[in-house]
């Protein structure tokens, strides 16, 4: 599990998620995002799915709190690339709305 | 009574790196079976919603044991995961969507929400004190 930070031009910032993603990787996934905003304050978050091999609920929390934390300062999420089956565990929480990253 | 074509139990202190071993293992169990890619994801996602209240909720400021049984059997699969945690107030309550007693620590309250959702029927038993059992069923609509 790991998370890999690019930048677009006009403040979005993506964090690419690779591997798996369950309560005990969700904590170290958590501090670099968040590490990555404090550093770089995007007006834009797109958290990357594309590499992500398995997702459970633990997952829903860590959008859920990167949402805060961006709307706290203004900013927005949207979620990419998202296998199917990452996007029911989504739809149960409602998270579904930020797909596509608009 | 359905016949039992295979069965396994795994016992395991409750550590967060051993969700993913629990999921892998059960996964492995059911493969076998030879289930679609959504089936064996949905199981995997399900137990790792069990296995993960075990930790961060029966057992939360101690280590314990968690034993997880599966079987299988024309009928589908068996999951029983049980902890002798602290047990749970209200299981109704614990049950609905998006309550959660954690909140600060980003738990979304969706783990019984996934496991109902992921499997054909989920039931869970629990005392104050003495733990608490979930047991989940889910017919597996195997390939040829």
């Amino acid at each position: 599990m790991s998370v890999y930070i690019s930048e677009k031009p006009e403040g979005t910032l993506i964090a690419k998620i690779t591997g798996e993603i369950d309560h005990h990787a969700a904590r170290w996934l958590r501090m670099d995002i968040d590490t990555a905003i404090n550093d770089r304050s995007p007006k834009k978050l797109l958290l990357d799915f594309s590499g992500v091999s398995f997702m459970d609920s633990s997952g829903v929390g860590l959008v859920m709190g990167r949402y805060k934390n961006m709307k706290e300062r203004g900013g927005s999420v949207g979620l990419i690339n998202m296998p199917d089956y990452i996007q029911k565990v989504m739809e149960l929480a409602g998270m579904d709305k930020l797909l596509g990253g608009k | 009574m359905k016949k039992t074509k295979n069965e396994m139990k795994l016992i395991f202190p409750s550590l967060s790196e051993n969700e993913r071993l629990a999921r892998i293992a059960v996964g492995g169990f059911i493969s076998a079976e030879n289930p679609t890619v959504a089936e064996l994801n949905e199981l995997k996602t399900a137990v790792s919603e069990a296995v993960t209240n075990c930790i961060v909720h029966a057992y939360r400021d101690t280590v314990g044991l968690i034993e997880l049984t599966a079987r299988l059997s024309d009928g589908g699969v068996y999951i029983k995961i049980r902890d002798k945690g602290c047990g749970i107030e209200d299981v109704e309550r614990a049950m609905e969507p998006l309550y959660t007693t954690l909140a600060d620590e980003e738990r979304s309250g969706l783990g019984f929400s996934v496991m109902e959702s992921f499997t054909d029927s989920v039931s869970v038993k629990s005392r104050l004190g003495i733990g608490t059992t979930v047991v989940m069923k889910k017919k597996l609509r195997s390939r040829i």
